[in-house]
């Protein structure tokens, strides 16, 4: 944006403003890593950083689907409730044998994703209108399913999911990992990926461009709802029980947070899979960090508060690029 | 709207008569639906119209409804505001940690301190141009953090009959203090919003912040009103909460902001601002207020039921407007 002709100095200054700028996240990530190698006990160990990991998977599953409809200037605030129900249906179906119970769940999360998308999509409702009903309709709907009760799951195969190891890693960190690794390809390799970032730069422009916005649309919610599904799946094994009042309470929140402070601007147009990731480890290092201390944790969302508005803030100046 | 073609269309199309129609039932829907539910109710359900259960629904409203009014013209001017439910649990708990030392200390501390939060989301917003949604989302965040800690993570009750109690359970004229709060509240905003020329700048906002801007009208001074005004009134609605319960709960509130929103999109205000009426608010916290009495005297359908039906309303609603807002145009 500047021109060229400045004095070297003030040039410095600059660029070292803007890289800030991008890489905000993970500058705050490196400072709370170090904090807390100078103060929490025993922070540098590998079962602190696998709790870390395995703590975090639900979200960066949750905030992958979040950060694609953001990317188009939507948002999906179901989330949370998607999770409920896919916890609520996988006990249901489980004596079937553990692909069917499975498979019932993930239909659940492609199903409330179909609804969410096709409203927006095709009805015209604002993405926060659409899913803010399916935030207060899920849950409901869930516990309605599970009888309002905690259902128990005891087939190996979905436990794995939550609670086995894999070469030494936690099944639900190499779960988020793949995810990570097929929405990151979709956004940069595909022509999907592609049509979510036009629709979120300018939909009518994407429109008379002859892009299929109502599908690509639709499949974004379809693909949030069933990453909102298989988190929690992956939540429901690693409790060991169906949990439809508490799993994935109040996730849009972290969620939305993780993505925003990520990097991806909430007017659309751009999705930052990386830094969706480093925002979910901020949030989820700060309450560790918290906890680990033995702090209030109350406050950790106070900082949390105040890391987004700084985060946000940060980013304003850097318009599209 | 939905695809850009829309622009294209414009012109030609319904005769006058039906698109004021469809306009008036988009504007005035939830007034016509309230009529219609509380005629329904009171064939079908004995009790519905007896003087104790109008009271009941009223009451559940009001503390909602004091959240309404200043939502009301936060989303018309185009902007949201998610921090209302933390402020009621801020609201509460500094009520409760203030009443000991003076009552009226308990009813002023929160709306303020409530309302600098709220001018400071206001002055993030129209200053720093940050987008409403983030600022106030760190402000739900931050705020139930806040009240939390005050608290100690549990409710603080609030012993003994002192003056403060009146105005959560005592009565004026025969009305409960709250429900009191709330008419003069929808009657100063609708007054406001519909008469005077604050409302017309926060209409001319919402239709395009860029004219106004242009147009020379104070958009930055506006705005911050709006989301001061909002944070001093859920503050007031915590604090009034908390005499009402005896107690300060730092966890009341939670997630009332969605239930504003929906009350709000309920009674026809467009969440793409510029549109919009008190009354219809009005009108969306009593449905909301009477769905839910309904649900209780249904006795079979539990709590869960409750949230099923209410999402299911709000989408009802939501789609119909949208039909009706494309055939306006």
């Amino acid at each position: 944006m500047d021109s060229g002709a400045r004095p070297n100095k003030s040039l410095d200054a600059s660029t070292v403003t803007s890289w800030v700028r991008g890489r905000g996240v993970y500058v705050a990530f490196v400072v709370l890593v170090i904090f807390n190698l100078i103060v929490t006990p025993n922070f540098a160990s590998v079962v602190t950083l696998s709790t870390l990991l395995i703590t975090v998977s639900p979200i960066v599953l949750v905030s992958l689907g979040v950060a694609l409809t953001i990317g188009t200037e939507g948002i999906d605030l179901s989330v949370g409730s998607v999770m409920a129900l896919a916890s609520a249906f996988l006990p249901l179906y489980l004596g079937y044998g553990w692909p069917v119970g499975l498979s019932v769940a993930l239909l659940v999360g492609v199903l409330a994703g179909l609804v969410n998308g096709s409203l927006v999509a095709f009805v015209g409702v604002q993405p926060i209108i659409a899913t803010l009903a399916m935030l207060v309709g899920g849950r409901g709907l869930a516990q309605i399913f599970a009888g309002g009760q905690s259902l128990p799951v005891t087939d190996p195969v979905i436990l794995w999911l939550g609670q086995g190891r894999l070469f030494g890693l936690p099944a639900p960190v190499i779960v988020a990992a793949v995810a990570v690794l097929v929405v990151g390809f979709l956004v940069r390799r595909t022509t999907f990926g592609r049509y979510v970032v036009a629709i979120g730069g300018n939909r009518s422009a994407s429109y008379l461009s002859g892009h299929p916005v109502r599908r690509t649309l639709l499949a974004v919610y379809v693909i949030s709802g069933l990453l909102a599904a298989l988190a929690g799946v992956v939540a429901t094994a690693r409790l060991g029980a169906s949990d439809p009042s508490n799993i994935g309470l109040l996730i849009e929140l972290s969620a939305i947070t993780a993505v925003v402070v990520g990097g991806t601007p909430l007017s659309g147009g751009r999705v930052k899979v990386v830094g969706t990731v480093m925002g979910a480890l901020l949030i989820q290092l700060i309450s560790n960090t918290f906890i680990a201390n033995d702090l209030p944790f109350t406050w950790a969302q106070v900082l949390t508060a105040a890391i987004i508005l700084v985060a946000v803030y940060l980013q304003k100046g850097r318009g599209v690029v | 709207m939905s695809t850009g073609s829309a622009d294209t269309e414009g012109l030609g199309g319904s005769p006058a008569w039906r698109e004021r129609l469809f306009t008036t039932l988009q504007r005035r829907g939830a007034i016509v639906v309230l009529i219609l539910v509380v005629a329904v109710s009171a064939v079908v359900f004995d009790n519905f119209l007896t003087e104790q259960n109008l009271e009941n629904i009223v009451l559940q409203g009001a503390f909602l409804g004091l959240i309404v009014v200043g939502m009301t013209f936060v989303i018309i001017s185009g902007g949201i505001d998610l921090s209302v439910g933390s402020m009621v649990g801020l609201g509460g708990i500094l009520a409760a940690l203030t009443v000991q030392v003076s009552w009226p200390l308990a009813l002023i501390l929160p709306p303020l301190v409530c309302g600098l939060i709220g001018f400071g989301n206001g002055l993030l917003i129209a200053r720093a141009k940050m987008a409403p949604f983030i600022v106030t989302l760190a402000g739900l965040l931050g705020i139930r953090g806040l009240a939390l800690a005050l608290a100690n993570e549990k409710p603080i009750g609030i012993g003994g009959s002192s003056p403060f109690d009146w105005f959560g359970q005592g009565q004026i004229l025969g009305i409960s203090v709250p429900v009191f709060f709330v008419i003069i509240a929808f009657a100063v905003g609708g007054l406001v919003l519909a008469r005077t020329s604050y409302g017309r700048i926060i209409f001319a906002i919402g239709g395009s912040e860029e004219s106004a801007r242009l147009m020379g009208l104070p958009v930055d001074r506006t705005k911050v009103i709006a989301y001061t005004t909002s944070g001093a009134l859920a503050g007031f609605a915590g604090a009034l909460l908390a005499a009402r319960l005896s107690a300060g709960d730092p966890n009341a509130g939670l997630a009332w902001e969605l239930d504003a929103i929906s009350a709000v999109v309920v009674g026809g205000t467009l969440l793409t601002g510029g549109a919009g009426t008190m009354s219809g608010s009005l009108a969306g916290v009593l449905l909301l207020s009477i769905l839910q009495n309904l649900i209780n005297q249904l006795g079979t359908l539990g709590s869960y039921a409750q949230q099923v039906v209410s999402g299911f309303f709000l989408i009802i609603v939501v789609v119909v407007q949208a039909y009706l807002s494309r055939k306006e145009r």
